[in-house]
């Protein structure tokens, strides 16, 4: 007996296997950065004085990268989209930038990293920094993921189009969910970290 | 589902697994058959069971004998000439007796175990939804456990800060903190795809006609079980995290401003929040008490409904109880922390939300209780658990009543008495229920019985034993006996007339060791020895007695249909006493061989 409802969704509950457990897995996601958010929420408000973001963090640089991640969810629609119109050489495109754009978020990100070294803000410093450095990090933590994931569908996992469209349609849109997933944290960590 | 990438390797794959030659190492260890993984997790939590238990006993020498060499393997313990038990080795063993059995002991065996081998086959499924992550999720369990045990051998010894890690205790604690924090992020992961897993596999694979409520109660608990693991770990992870950036980058989450320490002032920023921790922790922390406790009662639930030969009690407001306990467990976790001082407003709020969970628990057991009314009750082995399981659970949860009101708490907390209450609920209740559960499933994961007399002697034996380690608790918990202690009391003048019954406990505890030599042997020796016996041994009606035993690798050669309800037991007007899940009506009482 093959495992039933891997590609096709089950009538009654609408949905395939895939997509219930990419959910779930979200589900346990916001359960992680809810309790980091509750954190930060926690020691602010017990806090006797709390820095402003900008006073430690580069707020432009904040935004380009917030842009940029923006812009890579956009891409990764494009690249669903494009495999749903059966377009391949489009979604190679599109998938392709999904994979670089977070690259060049990493790489801002190194730098900001960078500089709060070299100025010495690091997380001992102050629990504003402290939290800083630990959301954001797991935060980068869960982009190399998604990159991995999304190079490996836009390399190697690719193939599978030829020979199994629909199942790999549907391991598309599951990356494409926890991509969004992750730029949905960033909004909310730049805001709370960088203008709050 | 197989994750196939070339083409060759897809045109390979559409032959279908079964054709497939298995080597040893992926027929048995590196195994995605949910059937293999759970016995995978069965033996290894058993043996973890084993090993957190041998930690308590060794415990239990110094609360008896304080200041007294520790026969025969003092000298192995680390401490020093006199081979006398150091004090911070008791810390270690206090914490890692509390870790390996609920995180590494119970846990695994009911969810993981149970939860892996039984669920597909009730629900009628050839397998888990996700194979790969069911053997990834056992490895990263397998992985969390050896970094614990190898924390005893770190410089230090293993964690001893209490199985609660408190901060900030815990943060300026030696290097096995933060191995232990390592393997809870192990184990967080082998939960979190677990828990996955289980929830997609009941609502997607189930067969055909096993409508939501005709799923077996076992399966509804492991259901409840599952949504817990899934939401309630990702915070204890968070708080991980953050824990070991208080200790390895110097952050201070969870460190006070102005703390000092043996060694003068900490050379910290400061800020941050020692109760931080224990809302994290505990929010965890409460849930993680009914995943203890939920697939023990479905266990129990599934042996007394076919030991009783009549449907269980109440079925939907089971089902009903069991969803609201869920939901409310989380709400509850503040309960641990009256004491902390966060403000009688909130203690208020957990007062009620305790109060209100304890009805549905009430319902649970009452239903139970009720299941037996009328029956015409077999005392098989998994019987003598489950009912024993029954008052054993009672007396757990009834005993927690005044330690959910502010005000008694203020004078049982931190005392023997809360030991001697959750060790009720967790001990005699859910790892009697899980010893019915193996005497129950045995023969359908090997095909033969296991040995009946040394079953009866296992459960009198401990039966008696456990009540004997855990009955005078109370007694010495009200006379005010704290937890933790390594002199056991003997420094306290208010507790001296209990002083005791601490030997009497220990010797319960060494003879409770000594019966479960009769289950270990039974266990191994019924493989080859036991009696044979058919597919459906206890007569019972869930879809896994259908499958052959052991079930082949897929389940059911036929795909299974479910026509009724789980426990049609004794329905008037059919053939026999029970009519099976998956037997058509009108057909012969015995189904067809699948």
């Amino acid at each position: 007996m093959e495992i039933p409802y891997t590609v096709a969704e089950r009538p009654d509950t609408g949905l395939n296997n895939v997509k219930l457990g990419i959910w779930l897995f979200l589900a346990s996601e916001v359960m992680l950065f809810g309790g980091l958010f509750s954190t930060y929420v926690l020691l602010r408000v017990g806090a006797v004085e709390w820095p402003l973001g900008a006073e430690f963090l580069n707020i432009p640089i904040g935004t380009v990268n917030t842009v940029i991640l923006i812009a890579s969810s956009v891409t990764m629609v494009m690249a669903y989209a494009s495999l749903k119109l059966g377009d391949f050489a489009k979604y190679k495109t599109y998938m392709l930038a999904t994979v670089l754009l977070p690259v060049l978020f990493l790489c801002i990100k190194g730098y900001e990293y960078y500089e709060k070294v070299s100025h010495d803000h690091l997380p001992s410093h102050s629990t504003f920094l402290a939290i800083y450095w630990t959301m954001t990090a797991l935060h980068g933590l869960h982009i190399i993921g998604g990159i991995v994931v999304n190079g490996y569908f836009w390399g190697p996992g690719s193939k599978m189009w030829h020979v199994k469209r629909e199942m790999f349609e549907n391991r598309v849109e599951a990356a494409g969910l926890y991509w969004h997933f992750v730029d949905l944290v960033w909004i909310f960590l730049f805001p709370v970290l960088y203008l709050l | 589902m197989d994750d196939v990438t070339t083409a060759e390797e897809i045109a390979h794959a559409e032959h279908g697994h079964e054709e497939h030659e298995l080597s040893f190492l992926q027929t048995y260890v590196f195994s995605q058959d949910h059937k293999v993984i759970g016995i995978q997790y069965a033996i290894t939590a058993m043996l973890f069971l084993l090993f957190g238990f041998t930690l308590m006993m060794i415990m239990r020498w110094q609360l008896a004998f304080p200041f007294r060499p520790v026969p025969v393997i003092g000298g192995l313990l680390g401490a020093n000439n006199a081979q006398l038990m150091a004090p911070e080795f008791y810390n270690s063993l206090g914490a890692m007796h509390g870790t390996i059995m609920v995180f590494l002991g119970v846990v695994p065996l009911a969810v993981g175990g149970f939860g892996n081998y039984v669920l597909p086959l009730q629900i009628g499924a050839p397998d888990m939804a996700f194979p790969r992550l069911n053997m990834a999720s056992y490895w990263s369990f397998f992985l969390g456990g050896i970094v614990m045990i190898a924390s005893f051998f770190v410089p230090g010894g293993a964690a001893n800060s209490g199985w609660t890690s408190y901060a900030p205790l815990s943060v300026i604690a030696t290097e096995g903190q933060t191995w232990w924090l390592v393997g809870m992020i192990f184990l967080i992961t082998s939960s979190l795809l677990g828990s996955v897993n289980f929830i997609v596999t009941t609502l997607q694979l189930r067969a055909p006609g096993m409508s939501f409520m005709r799923l077996p109660f076992f399966v509804w608990a492991q259901l409840v079980t599952s949504f817990l693991l899934l939401l309630a770990f990702p915070p204890l992870e968070a708080a991980g995290v953050l824990q070991i950036m208080d200790r390895v980058a110097d952050t201070s989450f969870f460190m006070p401003s102005g703390l000092v320490t043996g060694d003068g002032p900490l050379e910290i920023s400061g800020g941050g929040s020692p109760l931080l921790w224990q809302h994290l922790f505990w929010f965890l922390a409460h849930p993680e008490v009914y995943v203890l406790i939920l697939p023990a009662l479905g266990i129990v639930g599934e042996i007394v409904a076919n030991n009783t030969r009549k449907p269980l009690w109440g079925y939907r407001v089971l089902v009903a109880s069991l969803i609201f306990l869920g939901f409310m467990s989380f709400i509850v976790w503040a309960h641990h922390m009256f004491l902390t001082g966060m403000g009688t407003t909130i203690s208020t709020f957990f007062q009620t939300t305790t109060m209100i969970i304890s009805i549905p628990s009430v319902v649970i057991l009452s239903a139970m209780f009720l299941s037996l009314y009328g029956g015409s009750i077999r005392y098989t082995v998994p019987m003598l658990f489950a009912l024993a399981f029954l008052p054993m659970f009672g007396i757990g949860g009834l005993t927690g009543l005044p330690l959910g009101l502010t005000a008694p708490d203020l004078h049982l907390h931190d005392t023997y008495y809360v030991i001697g209450h959750f060790h009720y609920v967790v001990a005699p209740g859910t790892i009697f229920a899980l010893f019915g559960g193996i005497y129950y499933w045995y023969p359908k994961a090997t095909g033969r019985l296991m040995n009946d007399m040394l079953g009866r002697i296992h459960f009198w034996g401990s039966i008696i034993a456990i009540n004997c380690v855990f009955m005078p608790m109370f007694i010495t918990g009200l006379a005010g006996m704290n937890r933790r202690l390594y002199d056991g009391g003997l420094e306290y003048a208010h507790v001296q007339e209990v002083l005791e019954w601490n030997q009497f406990m220990s010797y319960g505890a060494w003879a409770l060791g000594v019966f479960q030599i009769f289950f270990i042997f039974n266990f191994f020796w019924s493989i080859r020895h036991g009696k044979k016996v058919g597919d459906n041994p206890w007569d019972s009606t869930t879809l896994e007695w259908q499958a052959p035993s052991p079930p082949p690798h897929g389940n059911f050669s036929t795909p299974p249909e479910a026509y009724r309800g789980p426990y049609e037991y004794s329905v008037p007007g059919a053939s026999s006493d029970f009519s099976m899940q998956g037997q058509a009506p009108g057909a012969n009482p015995e189904p067809a061989k699948v």
